[in-house]
């Protein structure tokens, strides 16, 4: 079917039948996960609006920036400073990776066992399925783990890379390393879009960031209620929206989703029963549009409280020190701030053990479900520990490996079933 | 149709088995293979049933909530049903092992028989009923005596795969190089029970153990789990019955 979207399209280079398809299984996806559900609140059809547009009329938009001289920087990782990109006067876009696309074109410069996440960007890009990547003037990526690290030289050939040096751990010296790395990105955005970032500019872009996090905060605190009055699913979806949506128009619909939710919150109105066991999730990021485990989670009869992830809380729990005057003490502002994030990368890694202890009890759920992508090291390995940790704070931990296929929907499902029956 | 009577019914990849309870009396039970047609198999079974209440467990138990209709349906998992059923034959087990015709679980239980912790392979069937079976057919060994015949091997050769895959080209590769067909099955099941033992171990190994499920039917298994655990099992006289009298056994409770 044609769409007022074909000839932007066609202009980046997609692959229109193909694309076509993925929007119908996507749209359909959508239907059964999220537009299925009941009691959902008035403000997620801003949600609905941005997911049935984000081909299009968001692409527009970064079309549009582009024609007035913005540039567009696409990242995959929290790590990467989205205050420096919006200092410089460029949009900056979170680049997805949650489907199951390309994965056979991905898997003829990519080996088999490859996390399913670092599969679908190679994947989306050459199957040329993303209008985001191809709207990119810059791509970022980030030495988080070795998989993307070595698959963002494979990229490079199909798409402008730039990439970060992550730290692996948190002495002085790991500081100033992210320190010098956070300059060095600084300098190339500047070269990028030919724009000089002032004082004056990125104190703006801090307070921009902040208060989405802020907002995003209000969400986790209203959220987490008793009854709870949002689902999971849809608080997952608000984060992962975060990631394209402008940040202004963003803060302000969510804040009005939260005004919405408040009331409810106050009428004690919820969307799962009272008995409905809470549950958190932990570990990997869930991109969009991977939301096969909250939903199987949710279809099982329990709620999601909380996700201990970059795409949840990890995102949001640290603010960027607002205080600082000058250029140089914004930056050292910036390193702080990034310097908390507890990604399984590091090590040792204990603040993530405490995060997750201490959310696990301040949400008061029944468990924690750890989610790990097969092949994402990092987090399996941590998987073993974060159990312990929990194990000794008497919370029940489930953990689950999978990818973004289907196949193991009913397996998965009888384990979520089982952890529901043994923590209720 | 009598409501004194609760049926558990345990839908598996490989058989199926149903379980009938009196006043949580064992009144009757039967098993069918699975087939490519396990509805039409599961409706054969409920075809003279009297029980009013069907407890549904295993794979295909939402199959059954959702297709028979002439009799109330309820759904328990397959951790659930080995635990309460792990209850019935044998109070004292802290540990359930069930190996399965595509899953291994094992579950940890409290004092009271509740289920505090349990690990189930994942999508692949390395280490499950379904790898022996495949390797008995390999080696052209008649599957109810794979265990027994493995167990004439004089040579404890290591197979290092547990991909029913590899392990295949694994044990052609030592049939080649002569290997005795009894010391490759050897190997075979020594493979599969240092998975299986990590498993155990990992949920804390608490004695006693029940050993259920089809696979605990296999003397090879159950002599070199022994071994390697360093203690006795219990396998319960029906060990692929636990699920199904476990199934019954939540009906009740739920009644």
């Amino acid at each position: 079917m044609p769409t007022p979207y074909d000839e932007m399209w066609e202009k980046l280079n997609l692959d229109l039948e193909a694309h076509e398809g993925l929007l119908t299984v996507l749209g359909k996806f959508y239907g059964d996960i999220y537009l299925s559900q009941e009691g959902r609140l008035q403000g997620t059809e801003y949600l609905d609006f941005v997911l049935s547009e984000v081909h299009g009329l968001r692409i527009k938009e970064l079309q549009d920036a582009k024609a007035a001289g913005r540039k567009v920087i696409g990242a995959f990782c929290v790590f990467v400073p989205e205050e420096l990109v919006l200092a410089a006067d460029a949009v900056c876009v979170g680049l997805c990776a949650g489907a199951e696309v390309g994965s056979e074109a991905a898997e003829q410069v990519l080996p088999r066992n490859t996390c399913a996440l670092i599969k679908s960007f190679v994947g989306f890009k050459l199957a040329r399925l993303c209008p985001f990547i191809e709207s990119c003037d810059l791509v970022v990526g980030e030495t988080t783990c070795d998989g993307k690290k070595k698959a963002y030289e494979i990229f490079a050939d199909y798409a402008p890379v730039y990439v970060m040096e992550i730290p692996q751990m948190k002495n002085a010296c790991d500081r100033d390393l992210w320190k010098a790395e956070m300059l060095r990105f600084k300098a190339k955005i500047e070269e990028v879009t030919g724009q000089a970032i002032t004082a004056v500019k990125l104190k703006e872009a801090i307070k921009l960031v902040n208060a989405r996090r802020r907002m995003l905060r209000r969400l986790n605190r209203l959220r987490a209620a008793v009854p709870v009055p949002i689902s999971g699913r849809d608080v997952l979806l608000v984060n992962q929206i975060s990631f394209y949506d402008d940040p202004v128009r963003f803060t302000k619909k969510i804040d009005e989703l939260c005004d919405e939710l408040e009331a409810k919150v106050i009428s004690g109105q919820g969307v799962a029963p009272l008995d409905a066991p809470r549950l958190m999730l932990s570990g990997c990021p869930m991109a969009v549009p991977n939301w096969k485990v909250p939903y199987i989670i949710e279809s099982s009869g329990a709620v999601v409280v909380g996700e201990e992830s970059c795409i949840g809380a990890r995102n949001t729990r640290d603010l960027v020190d607002e205080g600082a005057e000058t250029l140089d003490a914004m930056l050292d502002a910036l390193v702080d701030r990034y310097m908390k994030i507890d990604c399984a990368c590091f090590t040792p890694n204990a603040e993530r053990l405490d995060h997750i202890v201490a959310m696990a009890r301040d949400l008061q759920v029944a468990g924690v479900i750890h989610y790990g992508l097969s092949f994402c090291q990092p987090y399996a390995i941590e998987s073993f520990k974060v159990g312990k940790a929990l194990e000794a704070a008497k919370i029940p931990m489930l953990a689950i490996e999978t990818d973004y296929s289907m196949e193991d929907v009913g397996q998965l499902k009888t384990r979520v079933e089982a952890f529901l029956e043994m923590v209720r | 149709m009598n409501n004194n009577l609760v049926a558990g019914l345990d839908v598996g990849s490989r058989s199926i088995e149903l379980v009938v309870l009196e006043g949580g009396q064992l009144v009757d039970w039967a098993r069918l293979p699975t087939t490519f047609d396990p509805l039409a198999q599961c409706q054969r079974l409920l075809k003279n049933l009297k029980a009013r209440k069907l407890v549904a467990t295993g794979y295909g138990r939402k199959l059954m909530q959702e297709k028979v209709t002439d009799r109330e349906v309820i759904t328990v998992t397959e951790i659930q049903a080995y635990a309460l059923g792990a209850g019935q034959v044998c109070p004292e087990a802290r540990t359930v092992l069930d190996i399965g015709g595509q899953d291994t679980k094992v579950i940890a239980l409290d004092a009271e028989g509740r289920v505090t912790k349990f690990e189930m392979n994942d999508r692949c069937a390395a280490g499950t009923g379904k790898f022996l079976e495949f390797m008995a057919a390999a080696l052209q060994i008649p599957l109810e005596e794979f265990g027994a015949f493995a167990r004439q091997g004089d040579r404890r050769i290591q197979i290092s795969s547990m991909c029913t895959v590899f392990a295949e080209s694994e044990a052609t590769s030592l049939m080649a190089r002569g290997e005795s067909a009894a010391n490759i099955a050897l190997g075979l099941h020594l493979a599969m029970v240092q998975r299986t033992a990590a498993m155990i171990r990992r949920v804390g190994g608490r004695v006693p153990l029940l050993f259920a499920g089809g696979v605990a039917h296999n003397p090879c298994v159950r002599a070199l789990l022994e071994e390697s655990l360093g203690h006795g099992l219990f396998v319960p006289p029906e060990p692929d019955l636990v699920g199904a009298w476990g199934a019954a056994l939540y009906g009740r409770k739920k009644c």
